[in-house]
Formats: C-alpha cells, structure tokens, sequence
C-alpha cells in the first residue's frame, strides 16, 4: 500500500470489493421446516449478515439440523489499530543459522522438546525436532549445530525439567495438541511455575507450539515464544538463532 | 484390480514373521504381569474397588507381586483361599487383598486341592465369555451389518452419557463403527477406572460400566435403523488384558489391539507388552471380537513414502503373535493408512498399490484403512477432497473396515456436523465407485506394479533382518516407526514375573486349548 494512502478497513471479499460476503456452516436442534429455516436466517443476521441465503439444511441426527448460510457481513476490521505481539524472525537458511552459530556461540544450541501431561500426540514436536521434519523442511536434529532430544508423548512436567536440566538444554520446548476444557494452558502454564520455583527460569528459553498456541498466548502462559499451526523447523530454527546469538529484540517484537 | 505380488515371497515373509513370534512366545510361556494376573481375576468375577478407588484386584495382585508370590499365579492363591472355606471368589479376594497374614504357601491345601476349587469357577468364567459371544452373534442375525467398507467414526466428548448421544447420531448418519476414543493417559494407568465417568481429556475413560452404557445405545440404534452397530474400543497400554475381558463380557465387537503398538507409542516396557498382549488376545480370540492392529501410527512418525515397507512387515509380525493367540485370519482387522504427503506426484497411485497389496496379501482378514491426519493442515475444504480421494481407495481396494477422515483434523474433536459430512460424502464416494475396483487392470510395470513389488520386496528384506536379529533387537534399533526402546525400558516392567514350576491358571489352560 502506497504510505500516504488512508487506512483501509477490512471487510470480507467474496466476489467484488466490499461486498462482505461470507459463509457458515452450524448446526441447530430442530427439525427442517420453514420455521428452522427462517430460525437459521435471524442465527446469521444476528452474526451480522445482511440478506443471508440458506443455501443447504439437512438432518444431521435425530432432532438436528445442519445448515450453510451465505450473507453480506456489516463488520469491518481496521488493521491499523491492532496491536499482536508477533514473532518476526525471517527465515533464515540452513547455511547462515550454522554460521551464526558458528561464529557467535561457538558451540551447539541444545533444544528439548515433549508433549508434556497426558498429551500423547506427537505429531507437533516431532515435526520440529525429528530428522524428518515437516513438508519438506528438515527437523532441528538434522542441523550439526543443534542438539536435539525429543522426548516424546506423555512427559510429567517434572520429569521434562528434569531432563532439560541434566543435558544442560538452552531452549525447552513443549507441544500441546489436545486442548479440551483448556488443559493445555494449565499445563504450560504449570511448567513455568515449576522452572521460576526451581530458579532455572531465566537460564532456557521457553517456546510452547500447538494449533491452538500463537504468540501472544505463549507470552501470556510465561514463554518466551508461541509457534502456531504451519510453523516449520526452520523457522523454529532461526528465532533461536536470534535469540541465542545476541539478536534478541530481533526475535521477538513485544 | 490386482497388483502383482509373488506369492513365494509372501510365504517367505510369513515363515520369518513365524519365527519372529516363536523367539517372543518362548519367554511369553514362561512369564506373567501383575496386568494379566490381574485379568484372570477378574475373569473369576472379582470385581468392586476400595474407598481411594483402587480395584481389589490390583490390591490383591500387587500384594502377592511385592511379596515376591505371584509367579506361581494369583489363581494358586485364589485357590488356595477358596479351598480353605472363602465363600466364593470376592470373598476369596478380599481375603488375598486384605487378610491380615498373608499366605505364603506353607501348609494348607495342597495343588490337587487348589485345582479342585477353581475347577467350576473357570468353567464359570470361560461361559460368561461364551455367553456374551452368543448374544453377540444373534444380535448380528437379527440386524445385519453393512456392507464393507464398514464405516467407523470416533466419538470423544469424555462424558460417557454425550458420547452415547454422538454414537446414536452416528448411527443415524451412517456410521457402522462407533469407538469411543480413549482419555490419552489411560494407557499408562496401571489400573483400570471403574463405573461411568464423565470427565476425560482427549476422550473418555474405558471402564466396564461405560462399555455397557455404549452397548446399550448401539444395540438401541441397531433397532432402530435396522443395521447392525458395531462398538469399539482400546485394548492398549497397561491394562491391554484387563480391557480385552471386559470387552469379552461387554460384548464388544472390535478392540485396538496390536502386539507392539504400546511399546513403540507409548514407552511401555517390551517384556510386559508382549505378555499382556498374548493374554489380551487369548480372551479376544475366545470372544470373537475383532482387533484393530495400529501400523498406520507407523506413518504417522516416520515418512509414507520411505517407510510404507515396515507397515506390511509389522502386519506380518502382528498376523504370526496373533496366530499363537488363538486368534483367526478373520478377526484380524491389521492397520494402514493413507498418510502419503498428498502433493507429491502419483501419491494417489502409491496410496493404492499399497492398499490393494495389503489386501492380497491379506484376504480373509478384515483389514483397517485408516485416513490421512499429517498432512491435515485446519483447512477444512481441502482437508474434505483430500479424504474424498481416500475413500475411493477404500473402495477400490475392498477394504473392509474404514476409519473415516473428519475434515476438521487437526483442529478439534469431531463435531456433530463434521461426522454427518464425513458420512455423507464418504457414501457418495463408495457408492459411485462401488465396482470401480472390478472393473480395472493394472500394469504389471506401471508406477503402481512397480511400488507394490518394491514394497513386498523391501518387508521381506526387513523381515530377514528382524528374525535374525530378534525382534528385541529390531525395537532397540528403531526398525519400526523410526522409534527406538530397549527391552528392559520403558513403563511396567516393574510389573512382570517369571513364572514359578507350579503356576496355576485354570482359565488360561483352558483358553489356549481353543
């Protein structure tokens, strides 16, 4: 955008600029009939759309109907005055991080990671830390200049700070997958208490992924950073680079 | 459809997968675990927990374990209590857990007399099962089940009472498989919970009361749609023996069961899982009940592509462990998946040369086709096409039991609308291309040929691997899964014992001369 144009508000774009237009897909307990339509109609305009079409509504069990609803939204978003702690570290490669490391640190970063609580999914931290990696993008293990343990699925908070501990680790990282009644926050949020009490607190960096993690909630849970769904290892990679090499405030924008 | 597959290198790979199994049975036959213990108590009828919520008979087993007892059985000292006047099992098992000198074997009544008490009790126990696989079979006669592909879905709210609700509206929708999908700790809990509950994260607690509220709403929607429903859950982690017998009574129809799954996935000590899957799969194998084997969790850690080989060698590992349990081809649902990075070129095609591969080589066995979760990214929309091209291998490949794709991957628990969506479109998709299968050849030297070769090729190279290193070995060195576990590692090896030269156990003597 030129930078003396005037702030645009957002609004969504379906087929022509501002036209608003937007879909939903819910389901309500009733039966089809005109009624349910005409009940699913006011559910969409009390959403905010305007002139809402209800292009499908079928019986999805017993008493219940599912329902896709077009409309034009009234709402609009203005970009300008939001204010998101974002981590804005840029990829860097695979040749400069070894080099900065390298040159900088001299030594390895040593990074932990584990599904922590009764968490069993690794499918996250393994896409980080493992060889393998994700969509293409090597795990933190295939770099000479990291150490990387994963621990795996099912880690007590104790037995994580334990480990990270014993292998002298500078960054832990811990991945959340299940989310219901918001057991991936205390449990985040315990570990931090955990490492303030054991006084290790300062010595690591925190970083907390999950799909439902982003940036500002892992800053609100005590860590040092949040990495949502579509985070590759690389990019993982690199804020730790920033962070550990010196150029912290480049790591992170507060 | 077939894809060319050398029938002497699948007897091969059979023959290796045969010895791989023979080394592991061999100190299987000598060892028990406080878990398997704890099984043939329970298929004695001793039921009921302390006021902490501690199951009397983990109270019991533990105590003979500490005591240095129970590698001659806890059914020789059931025995024993029972001979010496318990008025019947419970009371046999108090006195075990409770009474305030233990017995330690010195005097009383000797081994006939043991083998005399328990004689009727096992008989007892074995017609419980028998009765409930009876039930089960004329509930099958009354209202038939669907066609194959079976389509399973999950429901895990962690409230048994919801999740009965989401399985009936499964019914409704479609679905002839509902397993309710397991709280993710239980695994590793050394007991199994008791009644119904209704708090659990990532899903809901297995208990014996909780199978029965499932049963009960299945066996309603059975009625009510005119189509059998088919219940499911997870015979797994530290209690994999205890949940089979509850299953078995429960009349469940299919259980998650696999001989190395625990090991691999959730660092449960190799010595305990393999014991505890035998037991498991002895009271699978006299119930009837279907098991569920993991391999696609196989995919889900190392790559697709790469590693598709130790998917068909761990379902001959799985078949060969299942055999010597008694186990039939036709209760052996063994696991795969379509777990292929879906943008690589010709994933489509390698995704089914394996499939119609495993289902050669795999005929009378009701095999599980599972969906694509990695590559699942939280667009819904793409995420719907992508288990759109997963069913037509489904169908393709006459599987016969398809653990549906839920659009809403990688995002949250399946809602009531993703269910009914995933059924919907999925109907479409088998029905379209019912006879697709039928209908076409395949090059023998075309991409597909050419992967179904190499994919036999390189199991049986893993194969010759494993059975000459043991399958001990393999594990230690991360030959499945890309996950690597030493063999006295991991959870709950605390809890296995060498068998003593006079073990006693009635029921499993009379299990294994099915």
């Amino acid at each position: 955008m030129h930078p003396t144009a005037p702030a645009k508000l957002l609004r969504a774009y379906g087929d022509r600029q501002g036209d608003g237009m937007v879909q939903m897909s819910f389901v309500l307990e009733v039966t089809p009939s005109a009624r349910a339509r005409e009940a699913a109609k006011r559910f969409a305009e009390q959403h905010g759309l305007s002139e809402p079409l209800v292009s499908t509504m079928e019986t999805c069990a017993e008493g219940y109907t599912y329902f896709v609803v077009y409309g034009h939204s009234s709402h609009a978003v203005d970009p300008s005055a939001i204010d998101v702690p974002e981590i804005r570290t840029e990829a860097l490669s695979r040749d400069e991080i070894h080099h900065r490391i390298e040159t900088r640190l001299g030594r390895k970063i040593v990074v932990v990671g584990a599904c922590t609580g009764s968490d069993a999914h690794t499918v996250g931290i393994d896409a980080i830390l493992n060889y393998k990696g994700y969509a293409g993008d090597k795990g933190l293990e295939s770099y000479k200049c990291f150490e990387a343990y994963n621990l795996g699925a099912q880690v007590d908070n104790e037995a994580l700070a334990e480990r990270a501990l014993a292998l002298g680790a500078d960054a832990v990282l811990v991945s959340q997958i299940i989310t219901q009644r918001n057991c991936h926050k205390e449990n985040a949020a315990a570990l931090v208490d955990l490492a303030k009490r054991a006084g290790w607190r300062s010595k690591v960096v925190l970083l907390l992924g999950g799909p439902r993690i982003d940036h500002k909630l892992a800053l609100e849970l005590g860590f040092d950073a949040g990495f949502g769904p579509g985070t590759k290892p690389a990019d993982v990679a690199s804020f730790l680079v920033e962070w550990m090499c010196g150029d912290r405030d480049r790591a992170v924008m507060t | 459809m077939r894809v060319p597959m050398d029938e002497s290198k699948v007897a091969r790979c059979r023959k290796l997968a045969a010895s791989v199994a023979d080394d592991v049975q061999r100190y299987i036959d000598g060892h028990t675990s406080v878990g398997a213990e704890r099984t043939f108590l329970r298929a004695f009828g001793v039921d009921g927990v302390d006021d902490q919520g501690a199951p009397l008979v983990n109270l019991a087993v533990d105590r003979y374990q500490k005591a240095g007892l129970l590698g001659r059985g806890i059914s020789h000292w059931l025995g024993r209590a029972l001979a010496a006047g318990a008025r019947d099992v419970q009371d046999a098992a108090e006195r075990l857990a409770y009474a305030p000198e233990l017995d330690k074997g010195e005097g009383g009544p000797d081994l006939d007399a043991v083998e005399r008490a328990l004689a009727p009790q096992a008989v007892a126990a074995l017609a419980r099962i028998d009765t409930a696989r009876a039930e089960r079979e004329a509930n099958k006669a009354k209202a038939r089940p669907g066609p194959n592909p079976l389509k399973y879905v999950i429901v895990a709210t962690g409230n048994i009472y919801d999740d009965a609700v989401q399985a009936k509206a499964a019914a409704y929708a479609g679905a002839d498989i509902v397993a309710v999908i397991r709280a993710t700790a239980q695994s590793l809990l050394d007991y199994v919970p008791h009644g119904a509950t209704t708090e659990g994260y990532g899903g809901t607690f297995a208990t014996q009361e909780n199978f029965k509220i499932i049963r009960r709403a299945t066996d309603e929607a059975a009625l009510d749609y005119g189509r059998y429903i088919h219940q499911t859950n997870y015979s797994s982690g530290l209690c994999m023996s205890e949940i089979a017998w509850m299953g078995a009574v429960e009349r469940l129809d299919m259980l998650l069961n696999d001989a190395m799954y625990g090991i691999l996935f959730r660092d449960i000590n190799p010595c305990r899982n393999f014991i505890d899957q035998y037991v498991s799969r002895r009271f699978i194998a006299r119930a009837g009940i279907t098991i569920n084997t993991g391999e696609d969790n196989y995919l889900t850690t190392a790559d697709a592509v790469e590693k598709a080989h130790t998917v068909l060698a761990s379902q001959f590992i799985n078949e060969a462990f299942a055999k010597r349990a008694g186990v039939r081809e036709e209760q052996m649902g063994l696991g795969h998946a379509y777990e292929i990075d879906p943008w690589i070129e010709n994933s489509f095609l390698l995704e089914l040369a394996q499939a119609q591969l495993v289902r050669q080589v795999f005929d009378k066995h009701p095999i599980k086709w599972m969906p694509p979760t990695k590559h699942k990214t939280g667009d819904v929309f793409q995420s719907h096409v992508h288990d759109a091209m997963f069913n037509l291998v489904g169908v393709m490949t006459n599987q016969s039991i398809e653990l549906l794709g839920m659009f809403s991957e990688a995002i949250h628990n399946p809602m009531l609308m993703d269910r009914y969506l995933s059924l919907k479109a999925t109907k479409y998709v088998f029905g379209a291309a019912k006879a697709l299968g039928d209908e076409i050849a395949v090059k023998p030297d075309g991409v597909m040929g050419k992967r179904a070769v190499q994919v036999l090729d390189e199991a049986l190279e893993l194969l010759v691997e494993v059975e000459s290193q043991t399958i001990w070995k393999a594990i230690e060195v991360g030959a499945f899964a890309d996950v690597k576990r030493s063999r006295t590692g991991g959870k709950g090896y605390q809890g296995v014992c060498p068998r003593a030269p006079d073990y006693v156990n009635p029921i499993l003597v009379a299990l294994e001369k099915n």
